[in-house]
């Protein structure tokens, strides 16, 4: 099908390109972009004026598993609603991805909801039980991009860098959470919110001491490491030098982590039950700064719904997590206005940047490029309702806020998955 | 982000559920002192009733133990001629996996109008008070290590009772204070009402630098910590820190943060010495001390009850 | 604030005999806070009784505790005799429905079992809504129901009569 998207401002953080241009789409991927030859006759035209045409976005953190029946399908629903075109899953499904024919069960089924695309991350242990390793090759065939422990810790240190030294034989990318199993018990960042409130603390220890740890196992391994939810500033100094040393590791934010702190637990609001927990200003401004300068390297919206019954509980028997996969785009807007960042700049946490971290072709608007879109009205404000959301969880902090900037239309292989 | 009413007091200001003091105007403080005064009266009298509460239920809802908390709130509730009723959770529905909500629900559709709440998870209080109906008021007897508001306010009646102005004394609280609701409360009330000084007195574990950002000098010298104090609070302290690696044994203990009467002497000739009981003697006090002529603990018990008369009484008058 | 032609002090010196009239050797003046009690505190006086007296509250019994709440907690009951046996007089500057009274009466049996009991009282506007009745009252008039009466005394230990519109 040849469509024709008309009057749209492309931006792609890949080329730096942000201008008026018309795009020309066939066979699902991108034929033309501005300079569209004059015998191309499409058989859709899609007015995209007032719109941003940007790559469809790209989620390195979204969970599929929960909380009803139909989980996939509301949240693949969720994710197109979002104008993510690319997205990936950790191992912790039910049960968790540690053997090929899971892996291709699930895409299977992701494939036929035709929704977005896909890229699960394989379990790095099998049953996720931090001892035995995965048959990394199998679930890299059927898949995989990367394998994970999720939440869940690894035996000791000697495995750990046993499985990363077996990732590193064929160059897989392993990730892990920075969190000490020991010190990770409590359920708000220690500080003087937590003491205040009477809530078990998460010292930075448990972040600076795994982030120390793990690149003493890159250095003996070698392996490729991308650290999951970085939530502090210490941690983000740690991260800096080990780039600078030239070790293979990468690292990404959540949304929630990039605008909240620990005071917004206010009243002991359950949405801000959180792993890892809101720390504080000084931790925010660290992390909003360091996604700017490229030492993150990707913002995802760590998108986990939970079942309204988990979270009316008691702050610290709230299960943890926060919906996001519809506010990775209007969140990431917000900073990159804050922080007087270019569109062209501000997108590429969430595109050509999240893309190279996991070395996909994804993220990018380029002839012979997928066709994978995201149009979006920068300006366009909308109320975060539960209304207003097609995830099945509607725990999010940012209930009841005001966000600007909203999908128009998602388009994936050249066929629109989401329409406003 | 959002700035959030305080779910404590109504839209005119009055207070409609007691859950922290933190938060609370020092004209509120002050209203539920000089109320409780007036209650003490009532306890002396032939006929230690008074109508307020009549026909009104109040629920004791215990999710954690305690004998000696629920029967205070007891005998205010019944002082003030409301009906009772004891709900131990601990051993009924929750156990069986019924959510705080539905019990709360459940309850509503009873009849409630006042739930006292004990709970072992900081923030329970307010997530009741935040689902309950319009008309039913929350009061917190202890949640988790957050608060205990009545006690921190009968703390401050007995200080009142003894030392008559706030504004030029020095309070020393010790103990184990990270994990403690008491000392939270005493701390927001001791700074609401304006005392100069507070010094939080244990050791590293029990007393983490953290607690300077609540208005606190922190000390981890007994003798510095009681020097010169007009009042000190002492805290109980919990065998599960023990085993927890935060303190090697109570002997230890004793011997470093211990009130002996030596220490006490070095606080002021006419001092207070607070505790909210159960005492451990010989662990956080001496028995000397605990019976001696400084100690006001058991004058803490009556006023506790006229604290409760007090707190249930403006609640009960004030809409939602 | 309207002048109604209210001697305060005219009014009071009729009291002052009325009361004198009423009192036996071991009658108790008991006044109803706050303007019942001044008036009880200068009538003990000027009338040598050489007995304690004492102050009432009808805060903790009111009947209107559900509209009102609590109220301040200035007023307080103070009773330095014994009441089981007592011949109590009670005194209040304006008498209306009765409702105060009749929480007041209340207030008094907590404290135990008096002989008798009698009502004195400066002004009795009427409007009564309860079976209560005093045994003298200087003054008997009639007053709108959105005007409110309510005495006051100076610094130097006069007295006078203030009358506000209620909205």
């Amino acid at each position: 099908m040849k469509i024709f998207i008309r009057n749209g401002r492309v931006v792609d953080p890949a080329s730096g390109r942000d201008e008026a241009a018309d795009v020309a789409i066939a066979a699902g991927r991108i034929v033309a972009i501005g300079h569209v030859p004059v015998d191309f006759t499409p058989e859709r035209t899609i007015e995209a004026d007032g719109c941003v045409v940007a790559p469809g976005l790209v989620d390195l953190a979204a969970r599929l598993k929960e909380p009803g029946p139909g989980a996939l399908e509301s949240e693949l629903a969720a994710a197109a609603a979002g104008g993510v075109t690319s997205l990936v899953c950790p191992p912790d499904m039910d049960p968790p991805l540690d053997e090929p024919g899971l892996v291709d069960m699930l895409k299977f089924r992701a494939r036929k909801l035709s929704r977005c695309r896909l890229f699960p991350l394989g379990a790095l242990t099998q049953g996720l039980g931090g001892a035995e390793i995965t048959e990394m090759i199998d679930l890299t065939e059927a898949g995989c991009v990367g394998f994970s422990q999720a939440e869940a810790p690894m035996r000791d240190n000697l495995t750990l860098s046993r499985a990363m030294q077996y990732a590193s034989t064929r160059g897989y990318t392993v990730w892990l959470r920075p969190q000490d199993a020991s010190l990770s018990g409590g359920v708000a960042a220690s500080g003087a919110v937590a003491t205040r409130l009477g809530l078990s603390g998460v010292p930075v220890a448990s972040e600076t001491i795994a982030l120390h740890t793990v690149i003493e196992l890159v250095r003996q391994t070698g392996a490729r490491v991308h650290f999951c939810r970085l939530s502090s500033a210490a941690g983000v100094d740690i991260v800096r030098r080990a780039k600078s040393e030239g070790l293979p590791v990468t690292a990404d934010v959540s949304i929630n982590s990039l605008h909240l702190t620990d005071v917004d637990i206010g009243y002991f609001n359950p949405a801000m039950r959180l792993v890892p927990p809101l720390r504080q200003a000084r931790d925010r401004d660290a992390l909003r700064a360091a996604l700017a300068d490229g030492t993150i390297d990707a913002l995802v919206s760590d998108h986990t719904p939970v079942d309204e019954d988990a979270k009316q509980v008691p702050f610290a028997e709230a299960e943890p997590g926060a919906t996001g996969l519809e506010l990775l785009l209007p969140l990431m807007l917000k900073w990159g206005i804050e922080m007087h960042v270019a569109l062209a700049d501000a997108l590429a946490p969430v595109t050509s940047r999240a893309a190279a971290a996991i070395g996909i072709e994804a993220g990018r608007i380029a002839p012979g490029a997928a066709a994978d879109l995201c149009l979006f009205d920068p300006g366009k404000p909308w109320v975060v309702l539960p209304s207003a959301l097609a995830s099945q969880g509607k725990n999010t902090p940012f209930l009841g806020f005001e966000m600007t900037g909203r999908v128009a239309r998602t388009v994936v292989g050249g066929r629109s998955v989401y329409i406003d | 982000m959002l700035a959030r009413r305080n779910p404590q007091l109504n839209a005119h200001g009055e207070l409609i559920h007691l859950l922290s003091i933190e938060g609370l105007p020092r004209a509120i403080l002050t209203q539920i002192l000089d109320t409780a005064g007036t209650f003490l009266s009532v306890n002396d009298r032939d006929v230690k009733k008074v109508p307020l509460l009549r026909g009104k239920s109040v629920f004791n809802l215990f999710f954690e133990n305690s004998t000696r908390t629920r029967t205070t709130f007891e005998i205010a509730a019944k002082r003030l001629s409301a009906d009772v009723i004891n709900l131990d959770i601990a051993k009924s529905s929750a156990s069986k996996g019924e959510s705080l909500l539905d019990t709360i629900a459940n309850l509503s559709a009873m009849h409630a109008d006042m739930f006292v709440v004990r709970h072992s998870e900081s923030g329970a209080p307010y997530l009741i008070a935040r689902h309950c109906a319009p008309h039913v008021h929350v009061v917190n007897a202890g949640d988790g290590r957050h608060a205990h508001p009545t006690q921190g306010l009968l703390d401050m009646y007995t200080i009142r009772h003894y030392k008559k102005a706030f504004n030029e004394l020095t309070v020393a609280i010790v103990g184990d204070i990270v994990h403690s609701r008491v000392a939270r409360s005493d701390i927001h009330a001791l700074t609401t009402l304006g005392v100069p000084e507070i010094r939080a007195v244990g050791p590293k574990t029990l007393v983490p630098g953290d607690l300077r950002e609540m208005g606190v000098r922190v000390c981890h010298d007994m003798r510095e910590g009681v020097k010169d104090a007009d009042v000190i609070i002492m805290l109980r302290l919990q065998n599960e820190r023990m085993s927890g690696a935060m303190l090697p044994s109570a002997g230890e203990y004793f011997k470093s943060f211990g009130l002996t009467e030596e220490l006490l002497a070095l606080a002021r000739p006419d001092a207070i010495v607070l505790h909210p009981g159960p005492i451990n003697r010989g662990v956080e006090i001496d028995s000397r001390v605990a019976d001696g002529s400084h100690s006001v603990i058991l004058p803490q018990v009556t006023f506790g009850i006229a604290v409760r008369m007090a707190v249930m009484s403006i609640l009960a008058g004030n809409d939602a | 604030m309207t002048s109604l032609s209210l001697d305060a002090e005219q009014l009071y010196s009729e009291l002052r005999a009325g009361v004198g009239r009423l009192l036996a050797p071991d009658t108790v003046l008991v006044g109803i806070w706050s303007g019942g009690a001044w008036l009880a505190q200068r009538l003990n006086a000027d009338l040598k009784t050489n007995r304690p007296v004492g102050t009432i509250s009808s805060t903790l019994h009111r009947d209107d505790f559900g509209e009102r709440g609590l109220g301040g907690v200035e007023a307080s009951t103070e009773l330095p005799f014994e009441i089981d046996g007592a011949r109590i007089l009670l005194i209040d500057d304006v008498l209306a429905s009765g409702r105060t009274i009749r929480a007041v009466v209340n207030e008094l049996f907590d404290y135990g079992r008096p002989a008798s009991v009698e009502l004195a009282v400066m002004v009795d506007r009427g409007g009564r809504e309860l079976p209560i009745a005093p045994v003298f009252a200087a003054a008997k008039l009639t007053l709108p129901n959105h005007q409110r009466l309510s005495l006051a005394r100076e610094p130097d230990g006069r007295f006078t009569f203030a009358v506000k519109e209620t909205t």
